[in-house]
């Protein structure tokens, strides 16, 4: 009980922090519109090549712009622990009884709340541009639960690595590094049977392809919830081990002080 | 009397082998303002991070209220107020919300933790500023929120590591006046670090002098400079003198380590006050003419000389070297 109370705080405390930035809100957002409207516009024809199956580009963009959205937003999660850090806030915590784990979840657990939100916006601007989703309201929880899925364990890793270097220009550079070549190494732009063997295989690996075929598959009206249980599966496992990452990262770091 | 703090031969290095504790005790009376005092690097910190459950002593023991921190830190933590040397005010919260979160953190829940931070708010002077993010406090503000922090589940022992560094002088006095009410509180006890030796003379009971990961000395303000065994007489001539002035004193037992350089006299008596009137006879009986006398009770900085070695700020000067 005192692990759930503590871990809201912390999560209201960084909810609260991004609801005064409203021009970090903004700037996270313009991303996912560009990727779906540029995008969107000029892979427009892409749907004539020989072997994708779909009527509008958009409609099989956009959960992959979620997807991906839920991923960037949630990497720079260890950049505001690194802040505290060094602001003192996290050993004014740790002086106080508050429940170490909570230090960590309440973080994880923000990434989610601000994951679905992110996700109804990017929806709801899909929709507005002519993409229809067949597979109703179930299809877009699907979808949205993998994406906070991913966007926690994403928020792990990064909180983890952040508590590793313990430095923001290290963190930003480890990011920028592997949040895009993850993101082209899936089925996010193209159908899956459209891009290269080799990337394929490798794509059957990457948590954000996981992600982004789960969702799809659930919002397309014709779901395979055998495969999204799968993907959705990989995602929790995953989820556990980067959760008990960050926990050992934390742990070393109390160590460290 | 129950001891608030015991520290018992607490041992700590870092891995790159700097030795910060090397065998540090001492003991704080409850209900006491106590001070450790030494220079930057001398151990204090890494003695308070111990004694407030951030980190483990490689060797040693040490309990608060009563509670070992090695074996109980989450007990100890219930007990404990921090205020640590940077601040741990988050400054995208308001000044409000920091000391609710605080409150809640310590299973204040409700009414009472609105009225709690309320109280607080109102005790330390922001109740203006209030519902103002922390990121444009002042530096004075922000400390008083960090101890009002600190205090929001009235703990019985109050930890304020270097709490006036980097404050202004004006700034300091009303920390200084803040911390003096905080100690005459009923039942609660303060360990306080400082590196200015004026902050520890006016505010604690009780000083132990750090050096090198060990207490050199301790004891009252007052034991300490006594320690040194007298007060220093200094005595302006009209003109020099030359031989004369100390054949003078040779005559008075009460007084020792006398030298005369050029028009200035100084020497050590037990009591001061009471030696003058012998001096200034004997001077007048060998026609020495007096300009002015001063008397002055050994300063913190003379004692810390005595036990180190190194003047207080020659020791800050090494510790900025060495860092």
């Amino acid at each position: 009980m005192t692990l759930i109370r503590h871990t809201l705080y912390m999560t209201l405390r960084h909810l609260r922090e991004l609801w005064r930035q409203p021009w970090f809100v903004a700037v996270t957002l313009v991303q996912p519109v560009i990727w779906l409207l540029l995008f969107g516009a000029l892979f427009k024809r892409v749907i004539e090549i020989p072997g994708f199956h779909g009527h509008s580009y958009i409609a099989f963009l956009a959960p992959g712009v979620v997807v991906m959205t839920a991923m960037f937003s949630s990497a720079w999660s260890g950049m505001a622990l690194i802040e505290d850090i060094n602001r003192g806030v996290t050993a004014r915590f740790l002086v106080s009884p508050v429940r170490r784990e909570a230090l960590i979840a309440g973080r994880i657990l923000k990434e989610a709340v601000v994951v679905v939100i992110q996700s109804l916006i990017i929806v709801a601007l899909a929709l507005i541009v002519g993409a229809s989703f067949p597979g109703g309201v179930a299809g877009v929880a699907a979808l949205f639960a993998v994406s906070a899925l991913l966007g926690a364990t994403f928020g792990a890793l990064s909180n983890g690595f952040g508590l590793i270097m313990r430095q923001e220009e290290a963190l930003i550079g480890a990011v920028q590094f592997i949040v895009l070549p993850l993101t082209f190494l899936s089925a996010t732009f193209l159908a899956a049977n459209l891009i290269p063997r080799w990337m394929r295989h490798v794509a059957d690996f990457n948590p954000v392809n996981w992600a982004v075929v789960a969702g799809r598959s659930a919002v397309s009206g014709n779901a395979h919830w055998g495969l999204i249980a799968a993907r959705a599966g990989f995602l929790v496992a995953l989820l556990a081990l980067s959760v008990a990452f960050a926990t050992r990262a934390f742990q070393s770091y109390q160590r460290s002080v | 009397m129950e001891q608030a703090i015991e520290a018992n031969g607490l041992v700590k290095s870092y891995p790159k082998g700097v030795t910060a504790l090397d065998g540090l005790s001492f003991g704080v009376a409850a209900g006491s303002v106590f001070a450790l005092l030494g220079p930057n690097g001398a151990g204090k910190s890494t003695a308070v991070k111990i004694l407030t459950t951030l980190a483990k002593p490689d060797a040693g023991a040490a309990t608060v209220a009563g509670i070992d921190v090695i074996a109980n830190p989450d007990r100890v933590r219930r007990t404990i107020g921090v205020v640590a040397q940077g601040s741990g005010v988050d400054i995208q919260a308001t000044g409000r919300e920091n000391l609710r979160l605080q409150g809640q953190i310590h299973g204040i829940r409700g009414q009472a933790v609105e009225a709690r931070a309320q109280e607080l708010l109102e005790r330390f002077g922001l109740t203006d500023a209030a519902d103002r993010v922390a990121r444009g406090y002042s530096g004075g503000m922000q400390r008083r929120l960090d101890i009002a922090m600190a205090l929001v589940h009235d703990p019985a022992v109050l930890f304020l590591d270097e709490p006036t560094t980097g404050l202004d002088p004006e700034v300091r006095a009303d920390m200084w006046a803040e911390i003096g009410r905080l100690a005459a509180e009923k039942g609660k006890s303060v360990l306080l670090t400082t590196h200015y030796l004026e902050e520890a003379d006016q505010l604690a009971e009780r000083i132990a002098i750090v050096d090198r990961g060990t207490v050199v000395a301790q004891g009252t303000p007052d034991e300490l400079k006594r320690e040194l065994r007298g007060d220093a007489i200094h005595v302006d001539l009209e003109r020099e003198y030359n031989g004369t002035v100390s054949g003078a004193l040779t005559a008075v037992p009460a007084i020792r380590d006398v030298s005369v350089d050029g028009r200035t006299l100084r020497a050590r008596a037990d009591d001061g006050g009471r030696a003058v009137p012998l001096v200034l006879q004997a001077l007048e009986s060998h026609g020495v003419e007096v300009s002015s006398v001063r008397v002055a009770r050994p300063s913190l900085d003379d004692v810390y000389l005595k036990y180190t070695g190194r003047t207080f700020d020659a020791a800050e000067a090494e510790a900025e070297v060495t860092r």
